[in-house]
C-alpha cells in the first residue's frame, strides 16, 4: 500500500488542485439545504417574495458550481489514475524481466501473470475511486455533521454518538477483508495456472479423451475461487446494512430528543426538517465510504501483492569486487569452470565441474536425461549462481559482468525455446534492430532460408508459440535467431533434435565453416551432433566423468563408449553402413 | 486458414443479445431470484415507510397546539423498527445475490473452460493463452461485480424510484408536478451518454485484452528475453499497449466521470425548485411543514437512486462489454460435431488406411498431396523424412484434430468421421515430441494415461520407462509436483514420463512422434524393452529421426514435400538405394 502512494506523490500538485474542485462542487451541495432551511424559517415568515426569489437563484448558482467542480475534478482523478498505473503496471513488467530465474521459480509464471493484468486492475479502480469518493465521501460526511453542529448542537451530538460505532464497524470489517481477499487472488493464480495448462496441451488432452477429467480439476479450482470470492463478500458485504440500520437509528433519536428541544423552545421545526435533510446526505456519504472500504481493502490486498514483487532483492547483480580468476597462461581462456557445484535447492545438479574450453576451441557437451546438461548452460548465461565454485568467460568471473555485456556475448537456443506471435523476421531480429542481410544470412547458415521462403517469406506470421511452423523448423529459426547477431558464444543446447540427420549435418558444416571467430557450445543427445568438437564434456548424474577429443574419450572414457555403442553397433541392421 | 475472429466489433443490436443471455443465466435460478426481488422489494418499502414516519413526527411537533410527545415516541420506535428490518433484510438479500451471482459466475466460468477444452486445434493454435486467461479471469470477474452489485442496485432503484414517487404524490401533488420539469433532463443525460459511453467501454476491455496477452506472452519467453539481454525494447513495447490502455480505461473514464455530477445536478435543480416552490406553498398555506420535510427526504431519495443509477451504469457498461468478448468465446465454433449416428468405436482392432489424402493447413499450402497406405492391425508404420515434410500431420489427421480436404482415412474399414470424436481418440495413446505435463504430481501425471490406475500400476510402468530411477532421487518420490519453471526435470525426464503415461493407456494404436528425442541413447537402450511392450499388439505409427527405432517396422513411408517418396521394410529400401538410404547414411557422417 505504501508503494501506491510513493508512486502518487509527483501527482500531489495535480491531486490537491483536483482536491480544491472537488472541495467546491461538494460544498456547494452542502450549501444547498442550509440555505433551504434558511428560507423557510427565516424568509417565508416575512412574505418577501423577491427575497425568495433571490435566494432561490442562489441555490440555482450553488447546483452549477457543484456540477462543474464535481465533472473537472473526477476528471483530473482519472487522469491521476491512468498516469500512476501505468508507471506502477511498466515498472512491475520492468521488475518482473529482471528477477532471476530462481526468482521466477519461486513466485511461479501463472501469478506474475495475474499480478501484472488482474491486480493491477484493481489497483487501478482503487486509485480513480479513492479520490472520486474518498474526498466527496468525507466531506459531505464532516461538513453535513459540521452543519447539523450549526443548525443545534445537541441534535448533532446526538447523531454524533454513531461515528464510533460506524469507526469500530469499518475498521473490523476491513481487518478481515484484506485477508479474504489475498487468499482470493491466491486461488486466482491457480486459476490462470490451470488455464495456461490446459492451453499448452490441449493436443494430449484431447487424444487421451480426457476433457471430462481437465473439467472436473478445474471444477476444484473454480469452486474454491468462488469459495473466497463469497467470503470475501459476504463479510464485505455487512457493513452497508449495518452503517444504514445504526445511521437510521441515530436519525430516530434525533426526532425524539428533537421534540423535547422544540417543546423547551430550543429548536425550531424547521431545523429538524434541515437535520432530515443533512441526514440523507451523511447517510449517503457513509453508503459511499462503506463502497470506498471495499474498493481500498480489495486493492489493497493487489497492491500488497504488486508490491511484494517490487520489492524482491535485485539477484544476480554484477559484482565487479570479485578475483577477477586468475588467467591461465596467456589468456586466451574462453570458458573455464572452476570446481563449480551447483543444486536448485535438493539434490546436487552439478558437482565440482571443472574445464577449460580456449579460443578458436569449441565444447560438445553429451549426457544422460537429468545430467546436469541445461543447467550447465544456465551456469553460463548465468540465470543462476553456482554455489560452489566460479563461471569464468573470457577470464573474468561471471559476476563480475553487467549482465549486459555477459548476454550480449552470447547466441543462444534454450530447449523449448519460445517464439513470438510475430513475423518471421522479428522472431529472428528479437528486437535487436539487426539489418535484413544479417536476417537472411543467419537463416540461411541455420538452413532455414529455403523453408522461409517456401512458406510466406519473412514477412510471413508464426501464430502463437510458432505453431503453423513443423517443430524442425521452428527449431531452425531458433537456430537462426541465435546466429543473428555473429555472438562470441553460441549454445545451442539440445536444439537439433527435431531435425533429420542430413539437414543437422549440414546446419554443423555451415556453422563451423562461417562462424569460425565463434566458439560453439553444443549439447546434444546424439554422438555425431558433439563429435566435431574439440573438447567434448561427458557428463553423468552431475558429474564430469570425461573431458576430451572424441578420439581421446573413444579410448578413456567408458560412458562415451557406451553412448557411441547404443547409437551406433547395436542396430544389428547397420554392418556394413558405416 | 479460416479463423474465427474473436475480436471483431460486435454487430448492431448485440446489447439487447447479451442482455437476454445473461438473463437466461438467472433464470436458471428463478426460485433464488423471485425470493431475492421479495426481499428487495421488502426491504426497500420498510426503508420507504421511514421518512413517512419522520414526517408524522415533525408534524407532531410542529402542533400548534405543542408537541404532541406520545405521538412522536411511537413515530420514533416505528422508525427504529422498520428501519431495523429493512436492514436485516437487505443484508439478507445481499448475502443472496453474493451466493446467487457467484452460482451464475461460476458455471459461466465453467462454461468457458470446458469450452475451451472442445475449441478445434485450429482456432486454439491461432489464439494467445493471455487472451483465455483474460476472459476466464478479468472478463468474468466484470461481469460477476456488475451482478452482485449492479442489478441489485438497479432494481432497488426502481422500487425506491417508484416508491418515492408515490410518497411524494401522498405528501403534495403539486410540489411534484414541479419536481417532474426536471425528469426529461435525467432521461436525456442517461440516454446520450450510454450512446457514447458503450463503445468506449468496449475499447477498454479490448485494450486491456491485448495487453495481458502480449504481457503472458513475453513472460512465457521470459528466460530466453533475459538470454538475449533484450528487455528493453520488449519493455517498450509493453509501454505502447500499457499507455494505449490505460488511455482506454481513461477515455471512458472521461465521459462517464460526467454522469454522476450531471445526474446529481439534476437533483439539486430538483431541490431548488421543491425549495422555493414549496417556501411560496408553505407561505400560502398549500403545504404543512410535515409535508414539505416528508417530500424533502422522498425527494432525495427518489434523485439518490437515479444519480446511483448513473454511476452504475458506467459498471454495467463495462461488464456488458466483458460479457460479450465471453459469449463471442462461448459462440466460437466448435470442433464440427460428429455425423449424426456416429458409431460409438468400441473394439479396435487397429487396421489403418489413408486413401488418397489431400490437406492443407490454410487452404493454400497444400502440405500433403496424395497419400495413400495401409496398415495392418498390430503392425508398426514408421514415417521418415526431413523436417516439415508432414510427418506430424499425419497424426493430426488420424487423430481428427484436422480434417483432409479430400480421401478418407480408414480404420478397420470405417471412414474415421463416422466415428464419434471421443471414442476416436480414445483408440490412440500417444507421445509426442513436445511433452505436455501438467502441474500436478508425478504420480497424477503418470495417472493421467488411465482412469483409475492404482500406485502398483503407476510405478509398475515407471519402473518399465526407467522413470522410477530418478524418481527414486527426488525427496517427495513420485509426489513430487511438477512445475512450471520445470526446474526439477529435464526435458528427457519429462518425455521419460510421458512414455510411462502411455504405457497405462489400453489403447490399440499407438503414436510416437519423436518419442525419444529427447532422451539420450543409452536410457533409450534401457528402456527399449519397454517400447517394444508398448507397441506390442498395437498398431504403431512411429516418425522419429533415429533411424535406429525404426529399422524393425512393418513398413516404412518415405515422406518428402508433402509425398510418400518410397515405401518398403528397412531392407528393401537400402537395397533400393533411394532417398532412404541417403538419409540413413547421413546419421553416420
Amino acid at each position: 500500500m505504501k508503494f501506491v502512494l510513493s508512486y502518487l506523490s509527483p501527482y500531489k500538485g495535480r491531486m490537491a488542485v483536483g482536491f480544491l474542485f472537488k472541495v467546491v462542487g461538494t460544498v456547494a451541495e452542502l450549501v444547498l439545504p442550509l440555505i433551504m432551511s434558511y428560507m423557510i424559517d427565516d424568509v417565508v415568515p416575512t412574505g418577501n417574495v423577491l427575497a425568495l426569489s433571490l435566494w432561490g437563484g442562489g441555490m440555482l448558482l450553488a447546483a452549477v458550481a457543484a456540477l462543474l467542480g464535481n465533472v473537472k475534478a473526477n476528471r483530473m482523478a482519472s487522469k491521476v489514475a491512468r498516469d500512476t498505473t501505468e508507471r506502477i503496471r511498466s515498472d512491475l513488467f520492468c521488475k518482473t524481466l529482471s528477477l532471476s530465474a530462481r526468482q521466477v521459480d519461486e513466485v511461479t509464471l501463472p501469478s506474475l501473470v495475474s499480478r501484472l493484468s488482474s491486480d493491477t486492475y484493481n489497483v487501478h479502480n482503487m486509485i480513480g475511486m479513492a479520490q472520486r469518493l474518498g474526498v466527496r465521501a468525507p466531506i459531505l460526511l464532516v461538513g453535513g455533521i459540521a452543519l447539523t453542529f450549526m443548525v443545534d448542537a445537541i441534535l448533532a451530538l446526538v447523531l454524533l454518538a454513531s461515528v464510533p460505532v460506524i469507526a469500530l464497524i469499518v475498521f473490523l470489517v476491513t481487518r478481515r477483508g484484506v485477508g479474504l481477499y489475498t487468499q482470493l487472488q491466491r486461488s486466482a493464480d491457480s486459476m490462470v495456472r490451470k488455464v495456461r495448462d490446459d492451453y499448452t496441451g490441449i493436443r494430449v488432452i484431447k487424444a487421451l479423451s480426457k476433457g471430462g477429467y481437465e473439467s472436473a480439476s478445474f471444477r476444484a479450482v473454480n469452486e474454491q475461487v468462488s469459495r473466497n470470492e463469497t467470503k470475501a463478500s459476504v463479510t464485505m458485504g455487512i457493513a452497508n446494512p449495518l452503517l444504514n440500520a445504526v445511521l437510521n437509528l441515530g436519525m430516530a433519536a434525533v426526532v425524539f430528543v428533537g421534540a423535547y428541544r422544540v417543546a423547551g423552545g430550543n429548536a425550531m421545526p424547521g431545523d429538524i426538517i434541515a437535520f432530515t435533510s443533512y441526514f440523507s446526505i451523511i447517510l449517503n456519504a457513509v453508503i459511499s465510504v462503506s463502497r470506498i472500504f471495499v474498493m481500498l481493502t480489495r486493492g489493497g490486498a493487489s497492491a500488497k501483492r504488486i508490491g511484494a514483487i517490487l520489492d524482491l532483492p535485485a539477484e544476480l547483480v554484477p559484482m565487479p569486487d570479485l578475483p577477477a580468476g586468475e588467467a591461465e597462461g596467456d589468456g586466451a581462456d574462453v570458458i573455464r569452470f572452476e570446481h563449480v557445484s551447483f543444486s536448485y535447492g535438493g539434490a546436487p545438479a552439478l558437482e565440482d565441474i571443472h574445464f577449460t574450453i580456449r579460443k578458436g576451441q569449441s565444447l560438445g557437451v553429451i549426457g544422460a536425461t537429468g545430467s546436469g546438461k541445461s543447467t550447465l548452460v544456465a551456469l553460463l548465461l548465468r540465470l543462476y549462481d553456482p554455489s560452489a565454485g566460479q563461471v569464468i568467460i573470457d577470464g573474468q568471473d561471471v559476476r563480475r559482468y553487467e549482465e549486459k555485456t555477459l548476454r550480449k556475448k552470447f547466441g543462444v537456443v534454450f530447449q523449448s525455446d519460445f517464439l513470438m506471435a510475430a513475423s518471421v523476421k522479428e522472431n529472428i531480429d528479437f528486437e535487436r534492430g539487426l539489418a535484413d542481410e544479417e536476417i537472411v544470412r543467419a537463416a540461411q547458415y541455420a538452413r532455414a532460408d529455403e523453408f522461409i521462403r517456401a512458406h510466406e517469406g519473412y514477412e510471413g506470421m508464426l501464430t502463437a508459440k510458432g505453431a503453423n511452423y513443423s517443430g524442425g523448423q521452428k527449431q531452425r529459426l531458433l537456430i537462426a535467431r541465435a546466429l543473428a547477431s555473429s555472438p562470441e558464444i553460441l549454445v545451442l543446447d539440445d536444439s537439433s533434435s527435431a531435425l533429420d540427420y542430413r539437414t543437422d549435418a549440414a546446419l554443423r558444416k555451415t556453422l563451423l565453416e562461417n562462424m569460425q571467430d565463434t566458439t560453439v557450445v553444443m549439447i546434444a543427445q546424439r554422438i555425431s551432433s558433439v563429435r566435431f568438437a574439440d573438447k567434448i564434456l561427458v557428463l553423468d548424474g552431475g558429474r564430469a566423468v570425461g573431458f576430451g577429443s572424441d578420439e581421446e574419450l573413444m579410448r578413456s572414457c567408458e560412458v562415451y563408449r557406451r553412448i557411441y555403442a547404443s547409437q551406433h553397433g547395436e542396430g544389428g541392421d547397420c554392418d556394413g553402413c558405416n | 486458414m479460416a479463423v474465427t475472429d474473436l475480436t471483431a466489433a460486435p454487430a448492431k443490436g448485440s446489447k439487447r443479445a447479451v442482455l437476454v443471455r445473461l438473463a437466461k443465466y438467472f433464470l436458471r435460478y428463478k426460485w433464488r431470484v423471485l425470493t431475492a426481488f421479495f426481499l428487495m422489494l421488502g426491504s426497500n418499502l420498510f426503508a420507504l415507510i421511514g421518512p413517512w414516519l419522520s414526517g408524522l413526527a415533525i408534524d407532531a411537533i410542529a402542533l400548534e397546539s405543542g408537541v404532541d410527545f406520545a405521538a412522536v415516541s411511537r413515530c420514533c420506535l416505528l422508525m427504529t423498527i422498520f428501519y431495523v428490518i429493512a436492514s436485516a433484510l437487505s443484508y439478507i438479500l445481499s448475502v443472496l445475490m453474493i451466493r446467487l451471482s457467484q452460482t451464475i459466475v461460476r458455471s459461466m466460468r465453467q462454461d468457458v473452460f470446458d469450452k475451451i477444452l472442445l475449441l478445434p486445434v485450429s482456432l486454439m493454435d491461432g489464439m494467445q493463452a493471455g487472451d483465455l486467461i483474460n476472459r476466464v479471469s478479468y472478463d468474468i470477474d466484470t461481469v460477476n461485480a456488475s451482478l452482485s452489485n449492479d442489478i441489485l442496485q438497479a432494481a432497488t432503484s426502481v422500487v425506491t424510484v417508484v416508491g418515492a414517487f408515490v410518497g411524494m404524490a401522498l405528501a403534495s401533488p403539486i410540489m411534484l408536478t414541479v419536481l417532474l420539469v426536471t425528469v426529461p433532463i435525467a432521461v436525456v443525460i442517461t440516454v446520450v451518454r450510454s450512446k457514447t459511453v458503450r463503445p468506449l467501454f468496449r475499447k477498454r476491455s479490448a485494450k486491456l485484452a491485448q495487453l495481458n496477452g502480449f504481457s503472458e506472452e513475453m513472460l512465457s519467453g521470459l528466460k530466453t528475453i533475459k538470454a538475449y539481454g533484450e528487455e528493453a525494447p520488449i519493455i517498450e513495447k509493453f509501454r505502447q499497449k500499457n499507455t494505449e490502455a490505460v488511455d482506454a480505461y481513461y477515455a471512458a473514464d472521461y465521459y462517464g466521470s460526467l454522469i454522476g455530477p450531471a445526474v446529481n445536478f439534476v437533483n439539486n435543480l430538483g431541490t431548488v425548485l421543491i425549495s422555493t416552490a414549496g417556501a411560496f406553498l408553505y407561505l400560502y398555506g398549500f403545504v404543512s411543514l410535515g409535508n414539505i420535510s416528508s417530500f424533502l427526504l422522498y425527494s432525495r431519495r427518489f434523485s439518490g437512486p437515479i444519480n446511483e443509477y448513473a454511476n452504475i451504469m458506467g459498471e454495467i457498461q463495462s461488464a456488458l462489454a466483458a460479457a460479450e468478448r465471453v459469449f463471442r468465446l462461448l459462440d466460437a465454433p466448435e470442433e464440427t460435431a460428429d455425423v449424426e449416428n456416429a458409431a460409438q468405436l468400441t473394439e479396435v482392432r487397429g487396421a489403418v488406411a489413408f486413401e488418397h489424402v489431400k490437406f492443407s493447413y490454410d487452404g493454400e499450402r497444400e502440405i500433403i498431396h496424395d497419400l495413400s497406405f495401409e496398415a495392418a492391425p498390430g503392425q508398426t508404420v514408421a514415417i521418415v523424412g526431413p523436417t516439415g515434410a508432414g510427418k506430424t500431420t499425419l497424426v493430426n489427421l488420424m487423430m481428427r484434430f484436422y480434417d483432409p480436404q479430400s480421401g478418407r482415412i480408414l480404420l478397420d474399414g470405417t471412414p474415421i468421421d463416422r466415428f464419434t470424436r471421443r471414442s476416436l481418440r480414445a483408440a490412440f495413446t500417444m507421445v509426442l515430441q513436445d511433452t505436455w505435463l501438467f502441474e500436478g504430481t508425478i504420480f497424477e501425471n503418470i495417472a493421467y494415461g488411465k482412469e483409475g490406475a492404482s500406485r502398483e500400476e503407476v510405478e509398475r510402468v515407471a519402473k518399465e520407462a526407467h522413470v522410477d530411477d530418478f524418481v527414486h532421487m527426488l525427496p517427495a518420490g513420485y509426489d513430487t509436483p511438477v512445475t512450471d519453471g520445470g526446474a526439477n526435470l529435464s526435458k528427457g525426464q519429462r518425455q521419460l514420463i510421458t512414455i510411462a503415461r502411455a504405457m497405462l493407456s489400453p489403447a490399440k494404436m499407438l503414436i510416437l512422434d519423436e518419442a525419444t528425442s529427447n532422451v539420450d541413447t543409452r536410457t533409450e537402450i534401457l528402456i527399449h524393452d519397454a517400447m517394444a511392450k508398448l507397441m506390442r499388439g498395437r498398431t504403431s505409427f512411429v516418425i522419429a529421426h533415429r533411424l535406429t527405432t525404426i529399422v524393425g517396422a512393418d513398413l516404412i513411408l518415405v515422406v518428402r514435400d508433402g509425398d510418400v517418396v518410397e515405401r518398403g521394410t528397412h531392407r528393401e529400401l537400402l537395397a533400393a538405394g533411394g532417398f532412404y538410404k541417403e538419409i540413413y547414411s547421413a546419421q553416420f557422417e
